[in-house]
């Protein structure tokens, strides 16, 4: 029995593409984890199957340039699925924000973040974790509030930020204690209830919000399938429900 | 093995870099064996040139050789502009691009085991098997390969393992997308990132076993019967 499906499972491997329902999803590694939450519940209630390719946004941006087969993106931010719609890759008008993230300054351990972020200008830490704020969102806004709070600058020249290629690396860098604390989405720290630790939210007025856009790509031969999950993604009380379970607010 | 062991995409994703690993290895030494053989024998000045490009893809980045690849096979490209000419599908995000830039990436690794293999054969027994009338040819698979045995087989191994535990490439190229161009490797790292680390260990300490088991049998091999040729 055991056997016989893992033979089967096999043979799909060598097999070219399964259904037509299928649908190639390239999904923002922040979000992975929750869609992959999700994507069972969808399956269930469609029939359709979700095929999800993790990565960094401007990794599938420039794949979706050079014609890979996804059928949606859900981004990490907003200015790639517009960028794409402008240039006719996504189709005009799917794009909606489907989560909004958090910023959160976080640490493993109890009693080092305190409830305002006065641990960052008291400095009595080694070194803070962020995401390279080039790439990354989440680094983008840490390095507004660290800007606001006037603390950029110096905390460069002492060279106290450990910069990790994304949001998950500057988690991890938190996580296994090499650094004292580190600025990671809100989505990573939380089980829906309570965070880990202890931690800092920094107000909303000091970033940008974190809009993570989903679009459907022009060259998607399932349009119609695309749009059902999308839609479902966007006003099934289930989908939702999961999505700020994981420490996204929802968008409009 | 249980299914809650490995989920469904950890099997298929092993089993595609299996698959990759073996295509690589059995195209790659047909096509470096005549390569490394000409880098080997050869007294052309071209033969510096050979060798620098062989060694090229160690040089950069694999996701940038995987970024090139992607502009060289996509639709806007030389490569995938070709194939359209040529009625095909493009390579990028197939299982066909992964050999492809897996051959590219893993070269190296097959080239330069056979050609110092090849090197170490020397021109003496081949003048040898000459004076005695053996055709080129002849020559070529009756002496030449079986005194480089060794050569192959570590061509074979180190380009097996190399492909296996290839990551910038295949993401780059192949899309990451699952049941076609997803590997083993970017599976682990698709846990990592999803913060399972439990399901990252068991598919990483899986590949470490398999590689080394495969790795401890060839070598063993290898070593019976280099012992059984040193005794005869």
């Amino acid at each position: 029995m055991q056997f016989r499906r893992l033979f089967a499972l096999l043979l799909l491997a060598g097999a070219p593409a399964a259904q037509a329902e299928d649908l190639n999803v390239a999904v923002a590694a922040n979000f992975f984890g929750t869609l992959q939450k999700l994507a069972p519940i969808f399956e269930q209630a469609s029939g359709a199957k979700l095929l999800l390719s993790s990565g960094a946004s401007g990794q599938f941006y420039t794949q979706i340039h050079q014609g890979a087969p996804f059928d949606v993106l859900l981004s990490a931010d907003s200015d790639r699925p517009k960028q794409l719609e402008s240039e006719g890759l996504a189709v005009a008008g799917s794009r909606f924000t489907y989560a909004i993230g958090t910023l959160v300054l976080w640490s493993p351990k109890a009693g080092v973040v305190d409830r305002d972020g006065k641990i960052l200008r008291a400095g009595a830490y080694r070194m803070i974790g962020i995401a390279e704020p080039r790439n990354a969102p989440y680094g983008a806004a840490a390095q507004q509030v660290l800007t606001a709070l006037g603390l950029w600058e110096k905390l460069n020249q002492d060279k106290k930020l450990a910069v990790g290629e994304n949001i998950n690396q500057a988690w991890q860098y938190a996580a296994t204690g090499n650094v004292d604390m580190a600025f990671v989405a809100l989505s990573q720290v939380t089980d829906g209830n309570t965070i880990s630790g202890s931690y800092w939210l920094p107000p909303q007025s000091l970033y940008l919000p974190l809009q993570q856009d989903a679009v459907i790509l022009t060259h998607s031969g399932k349009r119609q399938s695309a749009e059902a999950f999308l839609n479902w993604l966007r006003h099934d009380p289930q989908a939702t429900a999961v999505i700020k379970a994981a420490g996204y607010h929802l968008g409009e | 093995m249980s299914a809650s062991f490995f989920s469904p995409d950890d099997l298929v994703a092993l089993w595609i870099s299996l698959r990759l690993a073996a295509v690589t290895v059995l195209l790659l030494l047909l096509l470096c064996t005549p390569l490394a053989w000409w880098l080997a024998m050869t007294r052309s000045r071209l033969r510096v040139i050979g060798e620098a490009v062989a060694a090229l893809p160690l040089v950069l980045p694999p996701t940038v050789v995987g970024f090139y690849l992607l502009l060289f096979l996509g639709p806007h490209g030389w490569g995938g502009r070709l194939m359209h000419q040529l009625g095909m599908q493009p390579l990028s995000f197939s299982f066909s691009g992964l050999v492809l830039g897996s051959m590219l990436y893993s070269m190296p690794f097959a080239v330069q085991p056979l050609q110092s293999a090849f090197q170490s054969v020397g021109a003496r027994a081949l003048e040898v098997a000459a004076t005695l009338r053996a055709p080129p040819l002849d020559r070529f698979f009756t002496v030449a390969v079986p005194l480089a045995r060794r050569g192959f087989i570590t061509a074979a191994v180190l380009t097996f393992a190399h492909t296996l535990g290839e990551f910038g490439v295949v993401l780059m190229l192949g899309g990451n997308i699952p049941g076609r161009t997803q590997t083993a490797s970017i599976v682990i790292f698709n846990h990592v990132e999803a913060l399972d680390y439990g399901a990252a260990q068991r598919l990483s300490v899986t590949l470490l076993i398999t590689c080394f088991a495969l790795l401890l049998i060839v070598y063993a091999a290898n070593r019976g019967v280099r012992e059984a040729a040193a005794i005869a």
